[in-house]
């Protein structure tokens, strides 16, 4: 489509089935190298009784690979780009009202997000999808979904510096129940959905969490 | 019965909740100068404030609004003094002037927001109002003349 | 009005030569003020005409001066325009300036085209003369006038801002309205030379600006009343499909519906108000009898346009021997044009609001010919045109969309209201207006061209393929011999063609269902295209600068010459510009005007950045300058818009687009700095509506190919034109 002319066209480069899977046992590269692993769990706010089902790196960068589709998916990535515009379509092409990001993730002056994104979906098909809270991260703390590696995100998910100052525990009950995550399962006539059902995204996400959080190797 | 305060003034209207804002304005008070020009915020068109937001009002159900306060191009100004009326009469920005409601509407919260604004906040405030006569220059330039105007004692 | 049809568009831009000495002015003698009060001025105070020397101005007793418009407004200034005509002759105060449309009437036929149509940009060389004329008519009768009352003879009275003026005494317009309105008519009233202009050449600002800035303009769509309700029609969704058969139960349980009639079009949906009829439609379910020939899909339509291509078609122009030089050619070019199907898309959807009370009819729309849909609506009433009144308010855009041979939006509406008994406002939505039809029809072109040894065009064979606009409209007269010269214009009569020595352009016009029509430029939106993006072509070919290349082609054409080198000099052509940037030019001639237009690109990553585009015009006399320098910047976005984004493809005879979302629109962020410059010039006057569009795709395709190397012969642009080494 023509589209694409404006837009940067952003393909997933990553192609999960490709992708190694293979366990990781060295601290994480976020991290500080000579953090010991008890206080790296802690630093994770990972509670104890996960910690001792944990350490199944194998399993926890498998979970993490299929939470990476979702988070990867359109409904998910358009709102968390690398740039200070949200995207747009399958195509993840950059909003064609030049909407930019704003401060608080709200969008601009006259194209800010609540003047087309009503609190919920307006029928038919290409309507703007709505959402109560509908917006970006804020700038100050982007969130950046769009060209992030499996192991870049996981990283980035993990850490409270970038994820909001969410412990793993919030992060659970976020992608469980905050209703901006599941309008991704729920995103009005003709949107495709996330590649996993939002029950069993939730459970693999889960799961990460449970063995060790892992990032997956690059 | 859904009550609106439109230009400050008190409407109460027998409409469906999901009915769109713009359709009460138009067809139940009557108030025709906010457009209808694609029925999907592709537009802008139909462009209204909201407390004070630039809201698509082709796509907003007129509950969002009810007991809110809504502007219309007919509650900008009241006798053409709103600098940026002035300097679209002073531009001649418009043409055929049927997306220019939207186009007045949406600069007007520009203008609020960021007294001094450049091209690239032109762009990232205007580019939700297509002009199919292609006015975009000048009312990029008008843009600047009204905030000109707003900073030598003309006020929003 | 049929006899007058018969007209010729070409030959309507040749006509102005001629008419500059003064051609037919149908002036409308004895024009009364009884004809001034039925325009629905609706003044019943001092305002009200009171002296009215022709059907295109009457004055009240308050000095306000009531201008009858005999083209209608719709974006491009004739609301301002005509009005400073008159004024430069009638010496009125301009801020007492009352402007509206005049009714389908005799007094308003085009002076040229011989109907009343707001078309061809032709609106200020074809009222160039009358409405002078009319205003120094008034002006004569006012002087006389005061005259008689003053004691003085008119020679010593003069005229400014509203007032006689004789020695220390003046009197207003108004003061004299009722005299004037008494005196004869004068005859052959001379016109003001150039130097004694206020408003012609110099401009005034927008009539229409205050009311469009305030939300109290009417257009067609704002039109209410007490008891108009109002409807959407469900159309087939493929051309030509009539109703079979249609359940509107679920429709009649949506509040506010009131009735459901089926039409010729479609089955109308008519409620209290939009959102209703809206409803009501969606739940509306509707059999369709569809005609399985007249499924037609874009791909398949295109192999069929290849065959025809290289067949014998229709004449439009020949000299030397084609087939004969062709094989002698040391080199060929050998090229294939597709350019798609193409919505007007004003922003205004189209809509009608129709009363029928008795024996009469009244009709508001915004629409270029009133005449015409006063005629199709009395048709399907069995009525006189007398009989329906046509109220044109305001157009929100037209681009030619609303100018149907058949009426189509009014007479649908007629139907609606006539089958419902009620006064009904028919309103299309945006998904009505891109899927209705009305496209400009999809050409293909096929280009050989043989080149010798030294890269010198020999023989240029050109064959187009596309539906006839002109058939079936009111100018079907202008089909001669197999060739609609809307499908031909810029190509049979290119310059460039001219300095091919054997060369051959035939034409094919196959008939489907899809309904065609002009938008902006007709032709002229394809075939400059093409010319401009092969003479480009050759410039490369023969190792020269396209600038040079063009001029020395053009050397027997002033006009191009003087836009061309304008741009070219505004552009800064030749020097240096930052990396990653390229220039093309194009430049054409189009409706009695020349456009050069000089674009300046860079591809990043795929993504096409159009920064600026230098545009430089020769149509004679600006009367409006700054209104000239709206009207290219306007024919420039419009033109940008369709190179990116415009297509209307079909898919198992269904349009596949249907809104802003996929037929896009260009937006502010994308939109170039443009600079107008006018051409010095005392060439005959041209148009400035629509010769802004055709150079402007191919002057950025000819700079894409500076940047990319390839060339881009299918519209609008696809990502994989724009990879490459840029």
């Amino acid at each position: 489509m023509q589209q694409a002319i404006y837009t940067v066209v952003i393909v997933a480069a990553l192609s999960v089935a490709a992708a190694s899977i293979k366990p990781v046992n060295e601290p994480l590269a976020a991290l500080p190298a000579n953090a010991h692993e008890d206080n790296l769990m802690e630093k994770l706010n990972v509670n104890a009784a996960e910690n001792s089902a944990l350490r199944d790196s194998l399993a926890s960068a498998s979970a993490f690979l299929e939470v990476y589709k979702v988070l990867m998916s359109p409904r998910c990535m358009n709102c968390h780009p690398k740039g200070d515009q949200p995207l747009q379509g399958d195509d993840n092409h950059l909003h064609v009202m030049d909407v930019q990001r704003g401060e608080d993730g709200k969008g601009m002056y006259a194209l800010k997000c609540a003047n087309c994104h009503q609190p919920q979906n307006v029928p038919g098909a290409n309507m703007p999808p709505g959402n109560p809270n509908w917006h970006l991260p804020p700038a100050d703390m982007p969130m950046v979904f769009e060209g992030k590696s499996p192991r870049e995100l996981a990283i980035q998910l993990k850490d409270p510096k970038q994820n909001g100052h969410k412990t793993m525990q919030q992060l659970i009950h976020h992608v469980s129940k905050d209703s901006l995550v599941l309008w991704g399962w729920n995103p009005g006539e003709g949107r495709t959905l996330p590649p996993l059902k939002h029950a069993e995204f939730v459970k693999q996400f889960k799961a990460w969490v449970a063995t060790g959080a892992v990032a997956p190797a690059e | 019965m859904i009550k609106l305060q439109v230009n400050s003034k008190s409407y109460s209207v027998d409409a469906s909740p999901q009915m769109p804002l713009l359709w009460v304005l138009r067809d139940m008070l009557g108030l025709t100068g906010t457009k209808f020009g694609c029925g999907m915020a592709q537009c802008g068109a139909c462009t209204v404030h909201l407390n004070g937001e630039a809201v698509r009002s082709c796509v907003t159900p007129v509950a969002r609004a009810a007991n809110q306060q809504v502007t219309t191009i007919e509650g900008l100004s009241t006798d053409l003094t709103h600098p940026l009326q002035k300097a679209w009469l002073a531009e001649d920005v418009l043409q055929c002037g049927y997306c220019q409601s939207g186009q007045l509407m949406s600069a007007a919260v520009l203008l609020r927001e960021n007294p001094n604004p450049t091209d690239d906040d032109i762009d990232k405030a205007m580019s939700g109002n297509i002009c199919r006569c292609g006015t975009y220059p000048r009312v990029r330039k008008a843009i600047h003349l009204a905030a000109q105007m707003q900073k030598e004692g003309g006020k929003l | 009005m049929s006899t007058t049809f018969d007209m010729n568009r070409r030959k309507f831009l040749r006509t102005t030569t001629v008419f500059a000495g003064g051609l037919l002015i149908p002036f409308m003698v004895p024009a009364s003020a009884r004809r001034m009060a039925k325009l629905g001025t609706g003044a019943v105070d001092d305002s009200a005409v009171v002296f009215a020397p022709n059907a295109y101005l009457g004055i009240g007793r308050d000095n306000t001066v009531h201008i009858i418009l005999a083209h209608v407004e719709m974006g491009q200034g004739a609301w301002t325009t005509l009005p400073m005509l008159i004024a430069d002759e009638l010496d009125c105060d301009w801020k007492k300036i009352r402007v509206e449309h005049a009714p389908p009437d005799v007094p308003y036929f085009h002076t040229a085209f011989g109907l009343q149509i707001t078309g061809g940009s032709s609106t200020t060389w074809s009222e160039f003369d009358r409405y002078r004329q009319a205003g120094a008519t008034a002006r004569a009768l006012l002087v006389t006038a005061a005259a008689q009352r003053l004691g003085v003879a008119p020679e010593t009275c003069s005229t400014a801002d509203g007032y006689v003026i004789a020695g220390d005494k003046k009197l207003s317009y108004g003061e004299l309205a009722d005299a004037a309105a008494k005196q004869p008519p004068p005859a052959n009233v001379p016109l003001k030379p150039a130097s004694e202009w206020k408003y012609i050449g110099k401009g005034a600002k927008r009539l229409d600006t205050p009311e469009k800035i305030n939300g109290q303009a009417k257009f067609g769509m704002d039109v209410q009343f007490p008891g108009l309700l109002t409807a959407l029609v469900l159309r087939s969704p493929v051309f030509g499909g009539k109703v079979k058969s249609f359940d509107a139960s679920k429709t009649k349980m949506i509040p506010g519906v009131r009735q459901v009639v089926k039409v010729p079009s479609g089955v109308a949906v008519i409620a209290d108000h939009f959102w209703a009829a809206k409803q009501g439609r969606e739940a509306l379910k509707v059999e369709w009898d569809i005609d399985p020939a007249l499924v037609i899909d874009s791909k398949g339509m295109w192999d069929d346009y290849r065959k025809v291509a290289n067949t014998k078609g229709s004449v439009a122009a020949k000299a030397g021997d084609v087939a004969g030089t062709l094989p002698k050619a040391t080199s060929v070019i050998d090229a294939e044009y597709l350019l798609p199907y193409l919505a007007h898309a004003p922003m205004e959807p189209l809509n009608c609001t129709v009363k029928i009370t008795g024996d009469k009819c009244e009709i508001w729309t915004g629409t270029q010919w009133p005449g015409v849909e006063q005629n199709n609506a009395a048709k399907i009433l069995g009525f006189k045109p007398e009989q329906v009144t046509v109220n044109t308010v305001f157009l929100g855009g037209g681009f030619g969309r609303r100018a149907t041979g058949s009426s189509d939006f009014v007479t649908e509406a007629v139907e609606v209201a006539k089958a419902s008994g009620k006064a009904v406002k028919t309103v299309w939505t945006r998904e009505d207006d891109i899927r209705g039809g009305y496209y400009r029809p999809a050409f293909m072109h096929r280009v050989h061209i043989g080149l010798d040894a030294d890269k010198k065009p020999i023989a240029w064979q050109h064959s187009i393929v596309g539906q006839s606009i002109m058939a079936g409209t009111p100018f079907e007269g202008g089909v001669k011999d197999g060739i609609d010269p809307a499908s031909v214009e810029g190509v049979n009569d290119s310059p460039y063609m001219a300095v091919v020595p054997n060369h051959l352009v035939e034409l094919h016009s196959p008939k489907n269902k899809v309904p065609v029509l002009w938008w902006r430029s007709v032709g002229h939106t394809h075939t400059a295209f093409v010319m401009e993006t092969l003479i480009d072509e050759l410039a490369h070919a023969a190792g020269q600068d396209p600038v040079a290349y063009r001029r020395a082609l053009l050397q027997k054409h002033p006009r191009h010459l003087s836009a061309l080198n304008l741009a070219v000099e505004k552009s800064g052509w030749g020097t240096p510009l930052p990396a990653g940037r390229y220039r093309g030019v194009a430049v054409h001639e189009s409706f009695g005007s020349t456009v050069a237009q000089v674009a300046e690109i860079s591809i990043d990553k795929g993504t096409l950045h159009v920064h600026r585009i230098t545009c430089a015009i020769d149509c004679g006399l600006a009367v409006n300058p700054d209104g000239v320098a709206a009207q290219m910047e306007s024919g420039i976005i419009f033109g940008l818009t369709a190179l990116l984004y415009g297509e209307i493809t079909l898919e198992k005879g269904r349009v596949q687009q249907r809104n802003f979302h996929d037929y896009r629109i260009l937006r502010m962020h994308e939109t170039p700095v443009i600079s107008v410059h006018i051409a010095p010039s005392t060439e005959k006057m041209g148009g400035a509506g629509e010769p802004g569009v055709p150079p402007v795709a191919p002057a950025i395709v000819n700079a894409i190919f500076a940047a990319t190397g390839k060339r881009i012969r299918s519209l609008p642009i696809q990502p994989v034109d724009l990879a490459g080494n840029a």
